[in-house]
Formats: structure tokens, sequence, C-alpha cells
């Protein structure tokens, strides 16, 4: 093989004492893609951040075209050549695409900005990659997807020979998905060598050529993507036997059960918001897992978010263990023991600042305050319990919620609703964005507690989940309902067969407006099929 | 070269580890080396009439402090607390002038009850506003600062009130073991409001909000009581300190009273380590910070540097507060 253009060996950090990376070498060729998989936690983001810059080595080295470097700040490494796209679009969204396509280092003419000239080259430069959008809107205004592709052409068109991408996809559609895939092509036509760090098995088999595993801080393994099946990869991810995952599999799958008869606990109808919820109704007994089935934006978490009293309604009712909801707060439903996980696990879960501890105990503090004092000696016992039963990986209850990997935020956010004792759980992705072996806990954990009695509401992304978990699925399109499925009746097909069904009759009216519009359907389908 | 030398280097050059430190310690550290200095250069400093006019003159600032230092938790302002002091003097003018003098001729202890309350009143209008209008704080809170002292003038009347109030002595000279009582008061209200933050349900919630409030309506926090609880705590401790000013100016003068004083209480709180963006509040370094302020302008006044360079040091503290608090990049 050719000189690699970028190549780490043996790269090591701590923080604090505790192991982040040991002993790790990757080499990036010049027109490849190297994919960067592991759970949460496994040391992908330090990798990076010890490339680009961000923290220095504690032993080890990096080598640019056979040179040894050690950028001492991001922009350093930037200027060499090395340019990092985030999960998140750190971009300004007030700004005009155009000069956010330029920040930092805008033309000008006479002193002056040249608005001209970075008009016409952002566009230019947009419409390589098969991006059409008005330049000169603000950022903002764009599509997540399209402001993520802004900030790769920014960071491509500055010259780079080495692209890292981390997890460039978790907030973007499928459509979007496929969009940013070709541009990886493309990069990679163009000879520069790309990271792609990623959750999503599909993305890394269809669009990389190599693929490193790292595993608590350690390099598991580094092949061409070829030679590797999807399940050695899952197991070497999760440091675990092949075998095992199949049998798993198996025994979950047939784990659906035959519900008593019961009066359902939780019964919201006729739930109806403007532009947002078109009649939707929600009925979920003691014991059952209803499934939340839909694309993005088909209005499931607003449904969740509805019944949990957090979306005002212009109509329908709630009603949990026959008492109808009067007031719409969060705080009512969780007096009623309603408990919501919600989705955005950064913005409306945690409490950054504050410990694992005062974390937990946030939502029960009524049940754990006496007198206006909150009782050190329940918390501690409330926090103890479920740090063990959700085996929360931590240093201890008073680290900080802020430094966990995201499957340990998401149980530290389930502990939070769990000591509520609830009686109806409302739990919006709980397994996005968390590694292949929480997940598999949290999914457990779901399963469960519905067989404790518990009535469940899922919403998920993923079809597999929904189909394996729900006893019940509701199906969802644009905020309506397109139809309820029980038992034997639930399957992938099914699902899909409906949302597509419900495309279909809209095609003839948006196919005149717009070519997206028709695309979406059959295109949608076929990403999701493949899982 | 030892481990314990390594790691010293490592921290030196670790930057954010260096903020950390300042922002925590850094308010102790320049305590004491202003008190150093004032040893060293400032004549009669040690002396006990010194001392006892820096005494006298800490207990506002330290009570308003407090306050504040509980709305920044929530990552609000409260801009309005100097204002909030001078309604307090001249609601308290009010109630002990005779009636023949326009006033209402009350005993002391109702005009002072009836001046605190009128705190807190201004601080549950904040808190409102706040609250369920969702104002930004800082605009809520300015459009008090304005209007506020207008409403003082107009109670009094417009001018500076003498007032002849035999209590006001107490207040002003009465001491319990050489410690003067409005000290004492300040001190037991901080170890309160301390005890409030750290083991309530109250300071709990308050400390929720301020990292994260969407988070908090969502796990079921009463978001909006406990805002306006802490925005009427401020109102209401300013009040205090607005009643402690004006015994000891022996007047009420709602255009001089409690004036700029929301800078000194900000500068106090965040040089004490509380973060602007709210979610962590130090009382103990909050006070720390109080007296740093309060002995820096006596410092600056027996030096006989005008009032006006007194605040832009205040200024530039703030500043360099702000500055040691910018979120630093963590691990991961």
């Amino acid at each position: 093989m050719t000189t690699p253009v970028l190549a780490v060996t043996s790269a090591s950090k701590r923080f604090a004492g505790v192991r982040a990376l040991e002993d790790v070498s990757i080499e990036l060729h010049a027109g490849s893609v190297h994919a960067l998989v592991g759970e949460n936690g496994a040391g992908k983001s330090t990798l990076i951040k010890l490339i680009t810059g961000v923290y220095p080595l504690d032993s080890g080295q990096v080598r640019l075209r056979g040179e040894e470097v050690a950028f001492a700040s991001p922009r350093s490494a930037q200027q060499a050549g090395i340019a990092t796209i985030y999960q998140e679009v750190h971009l300004a969204p007030q700004l005009s695409v155009a000069r956010n396509f330029f920040l930092g280092r805008e033309p000008t003419r006479f002193g002056a900005l040249d608005l001209r000239r970075m008009n016409n080259e952002a566009q230019e430069s947009l419409r390589r990659y098969g991006i059409v959008a008005d330049v000169r809107r603000p950022l903002g205004e764009l599509g997540l997807g399209i402001q993520q592709m802004v900030a790769i052409a920014r960071a491509v068109s500055t010259e780079a020979s080495v692209v890292i991408m981390d997890e460039p996809t978790s907030s973007l559609e499928p459509r979007e998905v496929d969009r940013l895939l070709d541009v990886v092509a493309l990069l990679k036509e163009q000879g520069v060598a790309i990271v792609y760090v990623s959750h999503k098995l599909d993305e890394v088999f269809r669009a990389c050529d190599t693929i490193t595993v790292l595993r608590d801080g350690r390099l598991v393994s580094t092949g061409a993507t070829a030679e590797l099946t999807r399940r050695q990869l899952i197991a070497r991810m999760l440091g675990r036997d092949a075998a095992d995952l199949e049998d798993g599999s198996r025994t979950r799958l047939a784990g659906r059960r035959n519900l008593p008869d019961a009066e359902p606990v939780l019964r919201a109808e006729h739930l109806n918001r403007r532009l947002i919820l078109d009649d939707v109704s929600v009925v979920v007994r003691p014991g059952e897992v209803v499934g939340l089935a839909g694309l993005l934006g088909s209005g499931r978490s607003e449904t969740a978010k509805a019944v949990f009293g957090a979306l005002p309604l212009d109509s329908g009712t709630v009603e949990i263990e026959g008492a109808t909801m009067h007031r719409q707060t969060p705080a009512s439903r969780i007096r009623h023991r309603v408990a919501m996980l919600p989705e955005d696990r950064k913005a409306e879960g945690i409490i950054p600042g504050m410990s694992i501890r005062d974390n937990i105990g946030l939502a029960a503090l009524p049940q754990l305050t006496r007198a206006g004092l909150v009782s050190r000696k329940r918390v501690d016992e409330v926090v103890k319990t479920f740090m063990t039963r959700l085996r929360i990986k931590a240093s201890g209850p008073q680290q900080k919620v802020s430094e966990l990997s995201g499957g340990n935020q998401q149980k530290v956010l389930l502990a939070r609703l769990l000591c509520l004792n609830p009686r109806v759980l409302l739990l919006d992705e709980p397994t996005r964005g968390i590694d292949v072996g929480a997940k598999a806990e949290v999914q457990a954990l779901i399963a469960e507690l519905a067989e404790k009695g518990m009535a469940v509401v899922l919403i998920s992304s993923e079809l597999e989940e929904v189909v394996e978990g729900s006893d019940t699925v509701v199906v969802l399109r644009d905020g309506a309902q397109l139809g309820r499925l029980v038992g034997e009746e639930i399957s992938e097909d099914a699902i899909m067969d409906l949302i597509a069904d419900a495309a279909s009759e809209q095609v003839a009216s948006e196919q005149v407006q717009t070519q997206g519009g028709a695309q979406d359907g059959p295109e949608t389908e076929s990403t999701v099929s493949e899982k | 070269m030892t481990t314990a030398d390594t790691t010293w280097r490592a921290r030196l050059t670790d930057r954010a580890a260096v903020l950390t430190w300042v922002r925590e310690h850094g308010v102790y550290i320049a305590l004491l080396l202003l008190v150093v200095y004032n040893v060293v250069a400032t004549a009669n400093f040690t002396t006990v009439p010194t001392l006892q006019l820096l005494f006298s003159q800490l207990p506002p600032v330290i009570i308003v402090s407090l306050g504040m230092a509980l709305v920044i938790g929530t990552g609000g302002v409260d801009l309005s607390v100097g204002t909030v002091m001078a309604i307090a003097s001249a609601v308290l003018a009010k109630m002990v002038i005779a009636p023949g003098q326009g006033g209402f001729g009350a005993p002391i202890a109702v005009a002072i009850l009836v001046a605190v309350l009128a705190g807190l009143l201004v601080g549950v209008f904040n808190g409102v506003v706040v609250a369920v209008a969702r104002v930004q704080p800082i605009v809520a809170t300015l459009g008090v600062l304005v209007a506020g002292r207008g409403v003082a003038l107009v109670i009094t009347g417009g001018a500076l009130v003498e007032l002849f109030v035999p209590f006001f002595k107490v207040i002003r000279l009465g001491k319990f073991l050489g410690i003067p009582y409005v000290m004492i008061v300040a001190a037991v209200l901080a170890v309160i409001v301390s005890f409030l933050v750290r083991r309530s349900a109250f300071g709990y919630r308050l400390l929720a909000i301020g990292g994260n409030r969407r988070a908090s309506v969502l796990a079921g926090l009463p978001v909006k009581q406990t805002l306006i609880t802490v925005y009427a705590l401020s109102g209401t401790l300013a009040a205090v300190a607005g009643v402690i000013a004006t015994a000891r100016l022996r007047a009420s003068d709602p255009s001089y009273i409690g004036l700029l004083m929301e800078l000194s209480a900000i500068t106090a709180v965040v040089v004490g380590g509380t973060a602007l963006s709210g979610g962590r509040v130090r009382i103990l370094g909050t006070v720390t910070g109080a007296v740093l302020i309060q002995l820096l302008e006596t410092t600056l006044v027996s030096h006989n540097a005008p009032d006006s360079v007194a605040r832009m040091v205040e200024a530039l503290i703030i500043i360099a507060a702000v500055y040691v608090q910018r979120p630093t990049r963590r691990s991961r």
C-alpha cells in the first residue's frame, strides 16, 4: 500500500487516571473511507480529538504524510488540511449560507466584504455537492440535512486532505443520508482520506473501505469491510460471541405475550392540535407496550408530549386510570404516575452541571422531601438502588452527568423515571444514539417493566425495535393515525404498507408541486426495508 | 523530576484547570491580597474605628448579594435590587412620618414590616413577568430599575426626608459581643440562604432550572412557582438592605439609596464563583465577594480616589470574573 496520509501510532490518553485510549494505531489512506466504530466510551471521540489537537497525547505519535505533528489546537490541524465535521452543526444559524460557507476567511474588496463573490462561489461549491439552496438565506432556515452539507462543503473547500466525520448522520433523514453518502463518495474520488464515525452499521457497510473497531479504549481490529460480516462486527464491538447474539434475538422474538383483558390505564383520545396532531388516540392497558411508528415528523413525539401534558392541545382527552386530566402540565401527569423519557436527551433530559445523584432524584423530589428539606439518606438509597439495577457505569453518584457516555446518561434518565414508580411510561427513542450493549440492556428493561404490569408507549425510529418490542402498534403519518396493528398483525412490512399506501394517495396532489414529494414514499421505504 | 512536580506542571499548562481553580478560589485570594495591601499601605487600617466603619457598610451589600446569587443561579439576573432598596426606604419614611406631615405615623416595627413587604411585592412582580410572561430577566428587571426609582420619589414627594427614629440608632450602633447587630443579621441570612441552596427542595429545583429549564419542566418541577419565589426572595432581601441603609443615613433619599447596588451585587456573586449561566450557586463565595467589593471601595476612598474610579475598578473585576467563568472545554 501507499504511504498513509495520516498515521497514528500507539496513541494513549488518560483522563484523571482513567484510560480513555491505550496503544491505538490507525492509518488513513488517500481516496479511502475508514470507519471508526465502537460503543459509546470506546474511545472514538478521544482518538479524533487527539488527531485534531483538542487534547495532547500522553504517548504515541501522529504523522501527517510521514512527518510527525502535534497540533496545539483544532485550528492548526485545520490549517494543516485536517477538517472535522461534528455531529451538531457548529455554524451561525442567523447568518446566510454564503456567510457561513466563508466564515473566518471572507473574501474582501477594498476592505469590505465581497458579497457577490461570496454568493457566487458558495453557490458554485454547494452545487458540486448536489445542494441547491439560496445561499443568501439564513442557514437556520434550511433543514438540518442541508446545514450538515454546508458544514461539509465548507470544511472540504479549505483543501482538506483528511476529513473526519463524527456521526454526521445522527440527525438526518434517510434521503439526506443518501445524499451525504454521495458526497463521501465524491470526496473519496478526489483522493481525500476520510474517517467516518457512525453507530449505523448500514452506512458503515455502504460507504467504508476499512473498519476499525475500538472497545474500552483499545483497538479490537482493523480490516477491509469486504472481509467482515455484520454479525462479526457487532460481536467485536460488544466483545461477545456471534452465537450469543443470535440466541438473544431468538428469545426476544418468542417473547410476545397474551395480555389479560384489563381496563386501560392510559386512554388518550382524539388528540388534536392544529398542523401537528390530527385525531390521534392511544389506549394502553397494564403490561402492554404500544409502539408508535412512523417516519420523522409523523407526530410520534408530539403524541407522547400531548399525553404527557407538555404540548398544548386544541381538543382531546387524556384519562389515567379513569381520571380525566384537566391540567395540561407534566407536573400533573407525574402526580398521576405517568413518566416520559424525552427524545432529546441533552436539551430536554439531563441537567448537565448536576451530579448523577441529583439528576436521578429530580422528578421524585416531592416523595423524597419532608417539610421542604430533601432527605439525603432517602435520595442516596434510591440512587444506589437504581445505579445498581440499571448498571450505570460511573466513578460514583457524585460524578457529573455530562461526563458520562450517551448510554449511561440515558440510564440516568430512565432511573429518574423509574424512581417515580410510574404506571405509565412514555419512552421517546429510548435507544437512540447509545451503544449496542446499552441498547440491548434498555430493550430488556422495557420488556421486564411491561412484564411487571407497567403500561408502556414506545417510540423508535428503528422499525425493528418497534416491531419486536410492541404488543400493539399505532402507525402515524403527518400527525394523523393511519392504523393500528395488534399482536400477530405487527410486522415491518405491515407498517410500511400502511405508510406507503397513505403516501401514494398524496403523490397525485404533490407531484405537480415538487419532485421531492413524489419520491418521498418509495425511496424511504427502500431505505427502511434494508434493515 | 518527581511525580508531584509533573502534575503541577501539567496543571499549570492546562488552561482549563487553571481557570477552574481561579474560579473556585480566586475570590479568597483576592480578598487576602487586598487585606494585606491595606494593612501595609493604608494608614489607620487596623484601628477599631476603620474596621467598625467597614463592618457597618458591609451588611447591605451582603444581603442584596444573597438574593442576587439565587436569581443568578436560575440563569436570570435582578437589576432592580437598588431600586427596591429605594422603594423600601421611601415606604419606610412614609410609614413613620407623623400624620400631620403626610405620613402614617406607624410604629417602627410595622413600618419596617410594610417596607419589607413592599420589596417582596416588587420581587413577586419581577418573578411573574419572568416566569409567566417569559420576559427575559434582564429586560423585566431593567424596567423596574428605571420605573421603580420614580415610584420611590413619588412616595417621598421627591426629596430627601430626614427621619428621627430612635430605633435607627439601635440598627446603626447596636452591638452584641462587639459585633454590630446588622452584621449578625447578614450572617444569619447568609446561613439560611446557604441552607436553602444546599438542603431544601427549593434550592434543588432552583439549580435544576438554572441548569436546564426545559428538562426541569419535563421532570414535573414547579418551575413558575420556584422562579417567582426566587425573585420574591431577592426583592425581600433588597428591601431589608434598604431599611438598614435608611437607618445608617438617618434619612430616606430615593435618588441615592441603593444606587448602583445591582452592579456591586452582581460583581460579588460572579466573583464568588456562581455561574452567570445558572445552575451553580456559591453562598460563601458570594459573601466573600461582597466583602471584597466593599473593602475595595473603602480602600479607594481612603486613598482619595474618586467614587467613579471605584466603579471602573468594579467593572473590570466583573469582566475578569466572567472571563474565568467562560465555559471551558471538558473531556468528551
